[in-house]
């Protein structure tokens, strides 16, 4: 089967978001953009299904700037057979991806996709349900077990009680939570070989997509921040802060 | 206007997760509930005596038994056309089916609100936290997740909504089955309700050291236990312990971070707590910059004393 991994470019998870002092976003000048965590897990996820046997070829897609070809190329150097940009300057709502996606899906005919839970930017948490229902697909979200087998998926899924299984009908949507799997690194000769590998650019337009937003962003301000407190230099000063605070046995 | 609130329910009793909802959704206007489930006609008697609650509606049926969005996003569809807004919980059944709801819908959901600004402004976070986002939507109907710790929860006993059974819309889709559930049983108070939370990190370097250092204190202080990301990672506890960006987001009155550096997807999780504590035997762990009350010292020598002497 076919399965259709989209990524999302980001800031780095390991950096700090600036805020801009004109209240309009998150400074994104000038500073190290990645592949979305959660996309790197369920990248990592479909190379092991085609090293098992269970995938023919897996295709990247990401919506976004001309600099997501990037964040595509490192998918096709972790193992991704080729790439889809979707090119849009602006804001690519989830609702708006989830639509492209659809369309994408409807000529590919893939056996299953599989996203990233969110991305570490909006946090929205939406694209993959938002796919399923636009498919009418059947969702196996927050994924931390994906067993193929057959005309059917099970996927062990983290929720907030502890650990939910359920069977899904081929063809599915999947994203993929923290404890999925551990992404590899691209090796050197594959980084070159991804440079060979086929990239299709698209428009939104091609899709027959419109990208007007629904939401329009008023205001981006820094949290409240906390004042570091007090260190106490002792246990016993400790159990009497926290006597203080009604906190005892 | 009209708002329609999903209820979180195991088919006996409303999770508390619900309550911090309805309140929100009271801001918004008129409060009505869906309790989808079998066998649940107990649920919906409790979810009609929540203050300010005006109509519950009961959808009973085996498909909507476990909760699938597949069966039941299509039900919320079809109750939709007589209501303006849907809000669900952001925990893990919300965010599983609202944004399923949405895309039925065409409507961009508003994900995780921290706050109403106004009938088509709210406030969330994004990056983690790290930024606070004010937006406008310009859809007709609203779908909406709700943060917990940021609304207060509304009174259990009250109202006096009536009840009206749903008698369409309910179908097995065909596309997805319940296999199996593996659920934490655990006397404690639940992560996201508690007063006191214990939380532990990887400083504490085996699923033992955590069982024999932070389990006597939670137990002394009746709080719930936690854990940051790296002591899930590295299978000391189970993922329903992890807080964070992508766990679970807790506000208690009191957050004791035991062995826990403070990552930014960690702090992310609990920073809303009233007060915070740290013991963490590296003086200089970003933790400490969020904390009230530090404690730099070695955890294995700390934390007994500390429940002995508490």
């Amino acid at each position: 089967m076919k399965i259709l991994v989209p990524v999302k470019r980001v800031l780095d998870f390991n950096l700090k978001p600036r805020v801009k002092a004109d209240g309009s976003g998150v400074d994104l000048a000038n500073v190290k953009q990645s592949m979305n965590p959660f996309d790197e897990i369920a990248v990592e996820e479909a190379i092991r299904l085609k090293e098992k046997g269970v995938a023919t070829e897996i295709v990247a897609i990401s919506i976004g700037e001309a600099k997501a070809q990037d964040t595509l190329r490192t998918a096709l150097a972790m193992g991704a057979d080729r790439a889809i940009l979707v090119t849009h300057d602006g804001v690519a709502e989830p609702l708006a991806v989830a639509k492209i996606l659809k369309a994408i899906a409807d000529e590919e005919q893939p056996g299953l996709i599989i996203l990233g839970k969110q991305a570490i930017d909006d946090d929205s948490n939406q694209t993959g349900q938002m796919l399923a229902a636009l498919l009418g697909w059947a969702q196996g979200t927050f994924a931390s077990k994906v067993e193929v087998s057959g005309e059917a998926v099970n996927v062990t899924r983290e929720v907030d009680g502890g650990l939910e299984t359920v069977a899904l009908k081929l063809p599915a949507i999947i994203t993929t939570d923290l404890r999925l799997n551990e992404p590899r690194y691209a090796s050197l000769p594959n980084i070159m070989k991804a440079k060979a590998k086929p990239l299709t650019q698209k428009s939104p337009a091609d899709y027959g997509v419109d990208m007007t937003p629904r939401h329009e962003t008023l205001n981006v301000s820094e949290p409240p921040k906390r004042q570091a407190g007090i260190k106490v230099a002792s246990v016993d000063e400790l159990v009497a802060k926290l006597k203080a605070l009604g906190v005892s046995a | 206007m009209k708002t329609l609130v999903l209820v979180e329910h195991d088919n006996a009793s409303v999770k508390d997760a619900t309550l911090h909802t309805v309140t929100a959704a009271a801001k918004l206007g008129e409060v009505h509930l869906l309790v989808a489930g079998s066998g649940c006609a107990a649920v919906a008697d409790a979810a009609a005596k929540i203050a300010s609650v005006a109509k519950v509606h009961l959808a009973e049926d085996a498909s909507l038994a476990n909760q699938l969005p597949e069966n039941v996003a299509p039900l919320v569809v079809a109750l939709m056309a007589d209501h303006d807004a849907f809000l669900a919980s952001a925990t893990t059944t919300g965010k599983n089916i609202a944004p399923r709801v949405a895309a039925l819908l065409d409507v961009m959901q508003i994900s995780d609100i921290i706050a109403l600004d106004g009938p088509n402004s709210f406030t969330r976070p994004i990056y983690a936290g790290n930024a606070i986002a004010k937006v406008k939507t310009s859809d007709k109907k609203l779908v909406i997740t709700v943060r917990g710790t940021a609304f207060d929860k509304a009174a259990t006993e009250g109202g006096s909504a009536t009840i009206e059974t749903v008698s369409g819309g309910m179908a097995e889709s065909g596309l997805a089955s319940f296999v199996s559930a593996e659920l934490a049983i655990s006397e404690r108070p639940e992560l996201t309700g508690a007063k006191v939370i214990v939380s532990g990190g990887r400083g504490l370097g085996s699923g033992d050291n955590y069982r024999e250092l932070i389990d006597p204190l939670a137990d002394k202080l009746g709080a719930a236990v936690g854990a940051s990301r790296a002591a899930v990672d590295a299978g000391y506890v189970p993922n329903d312990y992890q807080v964070g960006q992508t766990g679970k987001i807790v506000a208690p009155d009191v957050y004791i971070a035991i062995g826990i550096s403070g990552a930014i997807q960690h702090l992310a999780g609990m920073k809303d707590s009233k007060t915070i504590i740290a013991i963490n035997k590296d003086e200089d762990a970003p933790i400490f910059q969020v904390a009230d009350i530090g404690l730099v010292a070695d955890l294995f020598q700390a934390v007994p004393e500390l429940t002995q002497k508490l």
